[in-house]
């Protein structure tokens, strides 16, 4: 669009045509105030705050909703403005509760803030104020109805944004009321958006109400812990007996990739971390018991016991299993520890995606995968399977808006009905477990059509190919029901569209980097095959050639008595693949966790695990989105896996300078100066790389691993100093390893939904209530109206 | 059923035919109904565009737009329908002349509608009556259904191969749905609350279609211009103020009623000779000139031709022709608290201003006249309406605001005599008032 100049405050300003003046205004750093005005959502011109004289109108304007046009000129502040922006406050305030002492939000408030800059803090009005009873909609959002100043951000959010639609208007005038569109309460997502958006305490979160005061929390911002799409949440922290306590999950902090969104998981699901059964303390199997130890007994017996098997029966006797929800760095120190210094390739994790099949498609080709914020100004999307509602609620909100603010062509191909329809241009059924066909059929098999009945015929499915070809810069989005060979067919489909790019859906937070890392028997970071020579292989020394075996076959060698030790890391394999326990009572397992899980029930050591809120490193969302993971807190009585895996190399006397290369150097704690404490972004880390001073000064520094991750796993070389600021760097797939074709029915997929997450959802209080009252709703007819 | 008034000053063409039961179709057509319609359809658009334009008709809702300008906005290719849509949903306090015509003269504005739609080349009208006129409904529909019986309505109207529809569709009792576009809002089926403008409804409007909307008098009156010709109409009244208008009389009258008067007719001549001046040998004290959202003029004003110009020029408005008068008995401060009331009452809430404006003062005007008034008030009351003014998100706000701000400029003395304690110095005047406000 042609660009218009217009004068604000005697400054010129250019900007596209259709700018609205109020975002004009802001590109130039002038603010003009406003309560409704939120960018992206529809406009309302209701709390009249954004008031503007502009040249040759005879009234003050709304800046929110005037469209600027070549030569206007507009002044944002004289006596009168101001005048009738503090008239506004004070009508705003005639009925707020002025109980800013005990609010939420006092202290990030909007309107305390106006009222600060516009001086109404005196009532002209004597009369009572109207008051109304606080509500509480459910188990997570509570309605404060006298704070509220109407500017129906809220109901948008919910209704635009979320695509729910909960929220309404009640009554009129001044009796109108925001209020649930199901009687009292609400039936939703219970994203919390609409808490996140209030500018003043109305809309307050039952996780977090009356608990702090904003000022006394310590805000860090980190990557959330739950699903692979990896939302920058900002955790609000408060000092506690056990070090610290998460009183608050938020998106303050806009810039990630998520920008305004969160969902459940993200805003409320932190409370797993001081839940009264989470682990204190290791302990060992004495007499049959597990018995509460300290940990220099506990890894003094793991090293032993992990040397004894590696010398009687060599390093193949023994099994690892990652996870999906370490970090990069600790999945990586995970799979060097397994392969340099047990000495196996017995290394698999819970698979949720075949990344190997698509590296090795890719490998060699231009880059080809899109990254999360692609998926929002894509003008074309095909989703195959998958229901991203429930199991990736980000990459939802990315398409949902993308479909309603650029009016992006979404394609659905799915066996099931997905909410995602109301957005679609398309919606194609298939038989479920034959999208596989469907990128068969897409890449040029026609006889793949036959498979594909559902609601569409042969000539149905031809035309949506041919439409599909003919959209440029499309991002194909495909959910494990895609897999081996089907991956390679769909990468073939997207090389013929140009400027077409991938995204591969898996389940888990940190999935992605736990397949970049090489948590396989047969492939280590980037790919790269056991059997080749590569980089790694001269780097470490002495490590293993042949595949080692996969978690199936680890649990079918150990029935057999072969398999001697277990050194599970943050995964729950008997009860995520129902596996009889008696085959873990025959080897001896170390298990490292939060809960006492049906694997931990079975060890013969448990170490009691940090979360991902409790420590430092990197995550790889299910784009191949690189962020960093901030530690929020030092918490006592849990340590990483990073430092429980070098414990462990220590104990078995190895020496650990050839497992974490840490630099020389003064030994200090590096645990709250490497920035968590200063908010957003990681100053003193930009700040030290920036001048090449960044110190590893312990082995139990992530960031020695960071820096050989780097150095050698293909596509993760993205500038550091970006990555530690706080933004997202996408890595590409196209210079990693060939890969190896992997046995598909080895991919499980998590199947959570909003609600639930794993073995942290399990032991999350909000995430429980939220699905009991789920349960629980009243029918319709039971519910007395207010 | 209101009873009929008249005078030897009234030029009748609106209500031409009042009280002669044109509610019957064949009765209509004895008195020259869907005539217009006829030749409008020889005319062709643009013809039927100048015709209104030079007519000099203005809105009669209020505003007073020019009419034929309205319809001249209305893109002529649209991928969307073309709507027509006529405003009856009259309720500013002290009006009550769309529903004479609704009731005596139903087919007008039927007809009013079609020649609308064939201006711009609309195929569908909707007619929307206020909710609280219930008893109107089933007289609207009939004539609907009468129009239709007889091919005047529907596909190919009167043979000439145009189709056009025309629904009934009823309020459900919202003031604020009198603005044009919330009654937009409000036919679709959502909260009658206002749109952003611009996009204005004649690019954007009913389900996002270019759209005419226009109040029931002035579709009324287009079948006459169609009839008497563009110079007839405009000779009737002053320049740019074309045709007659019907006044709502009603207050301290001894005639009150609906009179059909030329524009700028004097109105101190209208409350003495037409209405027969001030009953119980009272005096006047004030007029609020348009409907209750007009500043009210004193007794000394009264001298002024009601017509949009003129009334400006006196500082007032012609609004929607509802004059109301009060005697020298009335307290204004009471009045004033009863106008607010309405609107505190009607305002929608959308926007802070309206909403929480409209509360305070009739809080503060409530406590005012019960006799715990400060003298701070009277500034407080002028220093809230003032605010209003101008910085609403639609004009419900101004109309709350510029009476208000007028009684306390043009009668603070009243204001000043509740002070300290005082009762209302005019309840002793020895009457329950009833106050004349019509609506709500």
């Amino acid at each position: 669009m042609p660009d218009v100049n217009i004068t604000v405050d005697g400054k010129k300003v250019t900007a596209p045509a259709g700018t609205l003046l109020i975002e004009a205004c802001k590109s130039v750093g002038i603010e003009v105030p406003s309560f409704c005005y939120y960018p992206n959502l529809s406009l309302q011109g209701a709390c009249r705050m954004c008031l503007v004289k502009v040249e040759k109108m005879p009234k003050l304007q709304t800046a929110c909703t005037t469209v600027i046009s070549e030569g206007m000129a507009v002044t944002t502040d004289s006596p009168e403005i101001h005048q009738a922006r503090k008239s506004m406050v004070e009508l705003v305030l005639g009925n707020h509760p002025l109980d800013c002492p005990v609010c939420d939000a006092g202290g990030e408030c909007e309107l305390q803030d106006m009222t600060f800059s516009y001086g109404a803090a005196e009532s002209k009005y004597i009369e009572p104020k109207n008051h109304r009873e606080e509500q509480q909609w459910s188990p997570v959002v509570y309605f404060d109805r006298p704070r509220c100043i109407l500017c129906y951000r809220c109901v948008r959010v919910c209704g635009e944004g979320m695509d729910v639609w909960a929220l309404g208007v009640q009554n009129r005038g001044v009796s109108s009321i925001i209020a649930p569109n199901k009687e009292d309460h609400l039936e939703c997502e219970e994203c919390g958006m609409c808490i996140d958006i209030c500018p003043v305490g109305a809309l307050t979160s039952g996780a977090y109400r009356y608990k702090t005061r904003p000022w006394e929390m310590k805000h860090v911002g980190t990557t959330c812990t739950h699903c692979a799409d990896g939302c920058k949440t900002t955790l609000g922290v408060r000092r506690s007996d056990s070090g610290m306590e998460i009183v608050r999950g938020d998106n303050r902090d806009k810039s990630g990739i998520n920008g305004d969104f969160l969902c459940i998981k993200g805003r409320y699901g932190f409370d797993f971390a001081d839940h009264a059964e989470r682990l204190k303390q290791p302990m060992i199997r004495k007499d049959g018991r597990l018995t509460p130890s300290t940990w220099e007994e506990a890894f003094e017996l793991i090293g032993r016991e992990f040397s004894r098997v590696q010398q009687q029966d060599g390093g193949q006797a023994i099994g690892v299993v990652g996870s999906n929800r370490t970090t990069n760095e600790e999945s990586y120190l995970l799979q060097k520890f397994a392969r340099v210094v047990l000495g196996t390739n017995n290394i698999d994790h819970h698979r949720t995606a075949d990344f190997p099949a698509l590296a090795a498609a890719l490998t060699g080709k231009p880059d080809l995968t899109a990254s999360m914020r692609d998926v929002f100004n894509a003008p074309a999307i095909l989703l195959i399977g998958n229901d991203p509602t429930n199991q990736h609620p980000l990459l939802a909100w990315q398409i949902r808006n993308n479909v309603r603010l650029h009016g992006a062509r979404l394609y659905l191909v799915n066996a099931e009905p997905i909410k995602l329809e109301r957005q679609a241009t398309s919606v194609t059924q298939v038989p479920s477990g034959a999208e596989g066909r469907v990128a068969a059929f897409l890449a040029g098999d026609d006889s793949a059509a036959d498979a594909l009945t559902g609601n569409t015929n042969r000539e149905g499915w031809i035309a949506l190919r041919d439409k599909l070809r003919s959209e440029a810069n499309l991002i194909i989005i495909f959910g494990s029901e895609i897999r081996g060979g089907d991956v390679s067919s769909l990468v073939k489909f997207t090389l013929n569209i140009q400027g077409a790019k991938l995204v591969c859906l898996a389940d888990y937070a940190n999935s992605r980097g736990a397949a970049d890392m090489g948590l396989y028997p047969d492939l280590l970071p980037g790919y790269q095959p056991v059997a080749q020579a590569s980089k790694f292989h001269e780097e470490w020394g002495a490590v293993p050639q042949t595949r080692g075996l996969t978690l199936p076959e680890m649990v079918e060698s150990a029935r057999t008595g072969k398999l001697k030790a277990w050194y599970v890391v943050g995964a729950n394999p008997i009860g995520r693949f129902a596996i009889d326990p008696y085959v873990f009572s025959k080897s001896f397992v170390v298990v490292q966790d939060m809960f006492l899980t049906e694997t931990a029930a079975m060890a013969d050591v448990v170490l009691p695990a940090a979360n991902a809120y409790e420590k430092s490193g990197t995550f790889t969302n299910t784009c191949g989105d690189l962020q960093v993971v901030k530690k929020a807190g030092e918490v006592s009585e849990v340590k990483p896996d990073f430092e429980m895996i070098v414990r462990i190399a220590a104990a078995m006397g190895f020496d650990v300078r050839q497992l974490v290369p840490f630099g020389p150097g003064t030994r200090m704690d590096m645990g709250q100066s490497r920035g968590a404490q200063s908010g957003e972004a990681d100053r003193h880390a930009v700040w030290l790389e920036a001048r090449g001073l960044e110190p590893k000064m312990s082995p139990f520094d992530p960031t020695a691993i960071l820096d050989e991750i780097q150095r050698l796993v293909p596509g993760y070389d993205v500038p550091r100093i970006n990555l530690l600021a706080g933004n997202d760097q996408h890595t590409s797939l196209s210079q990693s390893g060939p890969g190896a074709a992997q046995n598909p029915k080895l991919i499980v997929a998590a199947k959570d939904d909003l609600f639930s997450s794993g073995t942290l959802g399990r032991y999350s209080r909000a995430l429980n209530s939220v699905m009991e009252n789920h349960r629980n709703q009243p029918a319709e007819s039971d519910v007395v109206a207010d | 059923m209101a009873d009929l008034v008249s005078h030897p000053d009234e030029v009748k063409v609106v209500s031409k035919r009042f009280g002669k039961g044109a509610t019957n179709l064949d009765r209509y057509l004895e008195l020259d109904g869907y005539k217009a319609v006829q030749k409008a359809l020889a005319m062709g658009p643009d013809a039927i565009i100048n015709e209104v334009k030079n007519s000099g008709l203005r809105g009669r809702g209020g505003a007073g737009f020019s009419t034929g300008m309205k319809w001249s906005f209305v893109p002529k290719q649209s991928p969307k329908p073309k709507y027509v849509l006529c405003n009856g949903d009259e309720s500013e306090p002290g009006t009550c002349k769309d529903r004479l015509i609704f009731e005596h003269d139903p087919h007008a504005v039927i007809e009013g509608v079609v020649i609308a739609g064939l201006s711009v080349g609309s195929h569908v009208g909707y007619i929307y009556v206020r909710g609280e006129y219930r008893y109107l409904s089933e007289i609207m529909q009939k004539a609907i259904r009468d129009a239709y019986a007889r091919g005047f309505l529907g596909k190919n109207i009167f043979g000439s191969g145009y189709d056009f529809d025309v629904y009934w569709h009823g309020g459900a009792g919202a003031y604020e749905v009198g603005e044009e576009s919330a009654l937009m809002e409000s036919l679709e089926g959502k909260r009658g609350i206002p749109r952003i403008r611009p996009p204005f409804p004649a690019v954007v409007g009913l389900w996002g279609g270019p759209t005419i909307i226009n109040n029931a008098e002035t579709l009324a009156n287009v079948p006459h211009i169609i009839m008497g010709g563009a110079e007839w109409y405009a000779g009737l009244g002053p320049p740019k103020n074309g045709g007659t208008r019907l006044f709502c009389l009603s207050g301290h009258l001894s005639r009150p009623g609906v009179y059909e008067l030329p524009m700028g007719y004097n109105l101190k001549k209208m409350i003495y000779e037409v209405a027969g001046g001030i009953p119980n040998g009272r005096k006047l004290k004030a007029v609020v000139p348009g409907g209750a959202s007009t500043p009210v003029l004193t007794a000394d004003e009264v001298d002024v031709g009601m017509d949009f110009d003129s009334l400006a020029k006196a500082g007032s408005m012609l609004g929607s022709g509802g004059v109301v008068v009060l005697d020298d008995a009335t307290c204004m401060v009471k009045f004033a608290l009863r106008t607010i009331k309405f609107y505190q009452h009607e305002s929608c809430g959308w926007c802070i201003p309206c909403r929480e404006g409209t509360d305070w003062l009739k809080k503060t005007l409530a406590r005012f006249h019960a006799g715990a008034g400060l003298k701070k008030d009277i500034d407080n009351i002028y220093y809230l309406a003032e605010n209003m003014l101008g910085r609403t998100f639609c004009p419900l706000g101004d109309a709350a605001a510029m009476p208000t701000m007028a009684f306390v400029k043009k009668f603070r003395k009243e204001f000043e005599d509740h002070l300290e304690g005082k009762p209302c110095p005019y309840e002793p005047l020895g009457r329950t008032m009833e106050l004349p406000v019509l609506a709500h």
